[in-house]
């Protein structure tokens, strides 16, 4: 049952690196983070990998697998050829730590510049009412792991460092998008921020950011193109807007 | 060494970012003080991500004859009634009001038709309770923290100009000590995951919400995180644990392939109708309903089938046991030779549900099974078994402000306090205990220093907590700390388990200790930046306190109840119920003595009918019918 398996593992830090070759066994039912534990407890004690879960719920384990961006759980050793060499590196869009371990802290920054979700101000708890159908559209945007996968797809900023300051990147639109079709949110203006502030009108729709996303969130379809018509919409009709900003809370508190 | 350490000041650290840390640290800035919150992964991250089913919380949407009472015996029957009552009581008063408050901060849960916040079945709850979003309630949970957690940064950065000013997360971090001074807690001490540079924070106070301890097992469905280093973190300072025999084996863990092996299967599939049966084909739990559970539990399908519709007329399935009984129940099944092959047994939603209406209720489980078993569960069985899930065992708190005994400014919430769930917890009660005694700590904590202020710390305890860090590199013996682990976790499983007898935990005890000393001779490879081996030592040295502590308490108690079966003392003994067992740590090994349990309060007591009162209490006991 068992099998051989040859890895190429990028090791290194900030200031070099490279790639290593290495054979481990792999067995059945594995994914590549099994592999990677193997590695680790036998060959490479100190081989720096980030995973929690172990079940793609987390978004730890992100890094590229023959160069996509995958989550290393979720990923079966039985998806690649026999005699196939897997080739393991860090994500690239973001700078490397230590071997597979990047700094993602970009995306931290880039969630603390997206002002916050602003509950009426007459809420109370318990009083609140919603249809299933209206909490859905921000729900598929909430099931985001944070896994960071998309944000390294993204050509914009993948090679473009310089892009990095102007540009939150697909996971931080589908925030947006998230607060914008809340059935509670108060705050006005976001789809305009979203262009003028967050880079928005940067992204041309490539997808590459809804192919990669484990949990299939939709995010080109159901977020940054229906953000771009609306802001588009609004900017020659103000009054539809506003129209669209009320019609969003009627009959919900 | 010390001089060229970073150095940081906080009135309070939250050491834990899952549930409980961040509703103790949202507590604790609205109190107008500083709080840092550190954690061993990246913000948002936590175990509590993993959480499935729902939180607990008798709002009452789906059926409204249920109210705080209905939920307070539910969950001390769960419990087996060795839960602190006032804890409970706490918990199911205040559940309610965390739940909405999440509302109120951005969370979207999935709704009624009425449009309020839907309640799903859970086991051991008597009415639909559990709040939820799918089968992913834990994101919502921790995602919803989060970014209050910024919101309130985000103002500060308005009114203080720094949004870091009050709450700041120190994520990739791992405490290894903390410190006291004039025997009162005065901070922490702890290493970058990332560099392996050393951190002294000082403050006066902090809070534990290090989460648990499933990493000490070897089949569980917790993360690298649980390795119980609350629990060691306290034991080292001269707090307690209590009744650490009590472990939750949840009895649907996935069990093929086995690299996947103990990852959880949620409770929500049984509450959506899914049925267990062994490889007779035969739905075994109506053979397994204990004499305390008759009344509630149909005892033949075609009942049980008719709860889905009628809950009113009818007794729930017993696949909708308390956990404990469930997991005996299959265990008992495999033993007896009517396992699968791969030592489980089959759960079954695909012959009960359509197949949409599972991907939209499972979405979570669909995909799980889909990729990594290659199993449908909308077409097939799924294949499980028992897997550590839950400790029940933790530090001993007060109720109210949770505060540790014995450590002056040590407070601790979440899965590593202990009391609250007696010898089991109901599933969904988890969630929300982290929110009431997460918010609890906090304002206990904030209390604590604004009457204590502040409390130096000395230069001499700064010097032993950083030779504690130092001394993996300078150690020669050789021993490979992922191989001591796996040892470690062969003992737990096959000694002090699911299943145990006095031999086999004594025999537990005399190897975990040999671990323990040669653990003493662990090598590093490699230098300290992002060096998992040599995070695994201090993680490791957590794990077997933790794994003594439990030993030794279950040595001691001789019967069975929830979370703690000795094939050797099978049945449930009302003397047993009147004792905790208390952990305490003397710098060498784990010492446990009993003590008596308080007694239940007597308007609490009246709650329940007093015949079922009579199962688990003793006549002497009854006749006192609760305390003052
Ligand atoms: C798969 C699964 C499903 C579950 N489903 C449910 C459910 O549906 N309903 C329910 O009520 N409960 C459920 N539970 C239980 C529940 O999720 C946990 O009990 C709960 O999340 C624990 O939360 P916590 O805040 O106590 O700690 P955790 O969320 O475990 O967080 C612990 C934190 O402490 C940090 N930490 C630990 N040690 C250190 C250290 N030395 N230094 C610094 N930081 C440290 C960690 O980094 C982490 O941030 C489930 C559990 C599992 C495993
Ligand atoms: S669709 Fe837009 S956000 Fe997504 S990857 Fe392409 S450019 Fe980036
Ligand atoms: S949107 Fe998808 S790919 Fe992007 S961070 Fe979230 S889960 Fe990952
Ligand atoms: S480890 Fe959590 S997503 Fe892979």
């Amino acid at each position: 049952m068992a099998r051989k398996l040859n890895l190429r593992i990028w090791r290194g830090n900030s200031v070099d690196g490279g790639l290593q070759n290495i054979t481990v066994d792999a067995n059945e039912g594995e994914v590549v983070l099994d592999v990677i534990h193997r590695v680790q407890a036998e060959q490479m004690n100190d081989l720096a990998v980030r995973w929690n879960c172990k079940a793609g719920k987390c978004g730890s384990c992100s890094m590229e697998i023959n160069g996509k961006p995958r989550l290393a759980c979720m990923t079966q050793v039985a998806s690649f050829e026999e005699d196939e060499t897997i080739t393991l590196t860090p994500l690239r869009a973001f700078p490397v730590i230590k071997d597979l371990v990047t700094d993602v802290s970009f995306n931290y920054k880039k969630a603390m510049e997206i002002p916050a979700y602003e509950a009426p101000a007459n809420l109370k708890p318990g009083e609140a009412r919603m249809q299933q159908v209206d909490v859905e559209r921000s729900q598929e945007f909430r099931k985001c792991i944070e896994c960071f996968l998309c944000q390294d797809t993204c050509h914009v900023i993948r090679d473009h460092e310089e892009n990095k300051k102007s540009f939150a990147g697909p996971r931080f639109f589908i925030r947006i998008a998230e607060l914008d079709m809340h059935p509670l949110d108060t705050l006005r203006n976001r789809k305009q921020k979203a262009q003028e502030e967050h880079g928005l009108g940067m992204c041309n729709i490539t997808k590459c950011c809804t192919e990669v996303c484990p949990e299939h969130i939709r995010i080109t379809d159901n977020a940054i193109i229906p953000m771009k018509e609306r802001v588009v919409d609004v900017k020659y009709d103000p009054a539809r807007w506003l129209g669209s900003k009320i019609r969003k809370r009627d009959g919900i508190l | 060494m010390t001089n060229s350490i970073e150095r940081y000041k906080y009135d309070i650290l939250v050491i834990g970012a899952g549930g409980a840390g961040l509703r103790a640290a949202v507590e604790a800035r609205e109190a107008g003080l500083k709080v840092a919150i550190i954690c061993k992964s990246l913000f948002g991250k936590a175990h509590t991500v993993m959480a499935e089913g729902g939180v607990a919380a008798s709002m009452g949407n789906v059926n409204d004859s249920d109210n705080w009472m209905v939920h307070f015996r539910d969950t001390m029957r769960g419990g087996k009634f060795l839960n602190h009552y006032r804890m409970a009581e706490l918990h199911a008063k205040e559940a309610p009001e965390r739940v909405w408050e999440l509302e109120v901060w951005g969370a979207l849960f999935d709704r009624t038709e009425e449009g309020k916040i839907s309640q799903r079945n859970f086991g051991g709850h008597e009415y639909p309770r559990l709040a939820h979003v799918g089968d992913r309630t834990g994101l919502e949970l921790i995602r919803t923290m989060q970014q209050r957690i910024v919101a309130l940064q985000q103002k500060d950065a308005r009114d203080h100009g720094d949004a870091e000013s009050f709450i700041k997360v120190f994520a990739e971090l791992t405490i290894t000590d903390i410190l006291k001074d004039n025997g009162k807690v005065s901070g922490a001490y702890g290493y970058w995951r990332e560099s392996g540079a050393e951190v002294l924070f000082e403050a006066p106070a902090v809070v534990l919400a290090t989460g648990g301890v499933g990493k000490t097992f070897k089949i569980t469905s917790n993360s690298w995180e649980g390795t119980g280093d609350g629990h060691a973190l306290a034991l080292k300072a001269g707090g307690n644990l209590v009744d650490m025999e009590f472990l939750q084996f949840h009895p649907t863990g996935m069990v093929w392939p086995p690299s996947v092996r103990g990852l959880l299967v949620t409770e929500s599939v049984r509450g959506d109708g899914g049925v267990l049966t062994n490889t007779d084909g035969i739905r075994f739990m109506f053979n397994y309903i204990p004499e305390v559970f008759k009344a509630i539990y149909a005892d033949n399908e075609a009942e049980a089938d008719r709860w889905y519709n009628d809950q009113a007329n009818n007794r729930r399935p017993p696949e909708l046991l308390p956990r404990d009984e469930v997991a005996r129940a299959i265990n008992s099944e495999v033993k007896a030779g009517r396992g699968t092959e791969h030592g489980g047994v089959y759960l079954d939603v695909s012959k009960r549900l359509p197949a949409d209406v599972i991907k939209k209720k499972l979405p979570s489980m669909w995909h799980q099974f889909y990729e990594l078993a290659g199993v449908d569960i909308t077409k097939e069985a799924m294949e499980v078994g028992p897997t550590c899930h839950y400790v029940m065992g933790g530090v001993e708190v007060d109720p109210d402000s949770a505060a540790a005994v014995n450590v002056p400014g040590l407070f601790a919430a979440g899965e590593v306090a202990g009391g609250m769930h007696g010898s089991n917890r109901l599933g969904g009660n988890s969630l929300s205990d982290l929110l009431v005694f997460g918010r609890r700590a906090g304002i206990g904590a904030a209390e604590y220093v604004k009457s204590n202020g502040a409390n130096p710390v000395n230069e001499a305890t700064i010097k032993s907590a950083a030779e504690k860090i130092e001394k993996p590199f300078t150690q020669t013996g050789g021993e490979n700390p992922y191989a001591l682990h796996q040892e470690l976790q062969e003992v737990t499983h096959n000694l002090v388990g699911i299943i145990r007898t006095r031999a086999e935990i004594e025999s537990a005890i005399v190897k975990i200790a040999d671990i323990r000393k040669r653990s003493a001779n662990v090598t590093v490879s490699g230098d300290r930046q992002f060096n998992p081996g040599f995070h695994l030592i201090f993680d490791l040295d957590n794990m077997l306190l933790v794994a003594e502590s439990t030993a030794k308490s279950a040595l001691l108690r001789e019967e069975s109840r929830g979370g703690h079966t000795r094939d050797d003392f099978p049945g449930m003994n009302a003397q047993w119920r009147q004792v905790n067992h208390i952990s305490s740590f003397d710098g060498s090994q784990v010492n446990v003595k009993s003590q008596k349990l308080p007694m239940i309060r007597k308007d609490l007591f009246d709650l329940f009918d007093i015949h079922e009162l009579e199962k688990y209490m003793t006549p002497e006991e009854i006749s006192k019918g609760g305390s003052n």
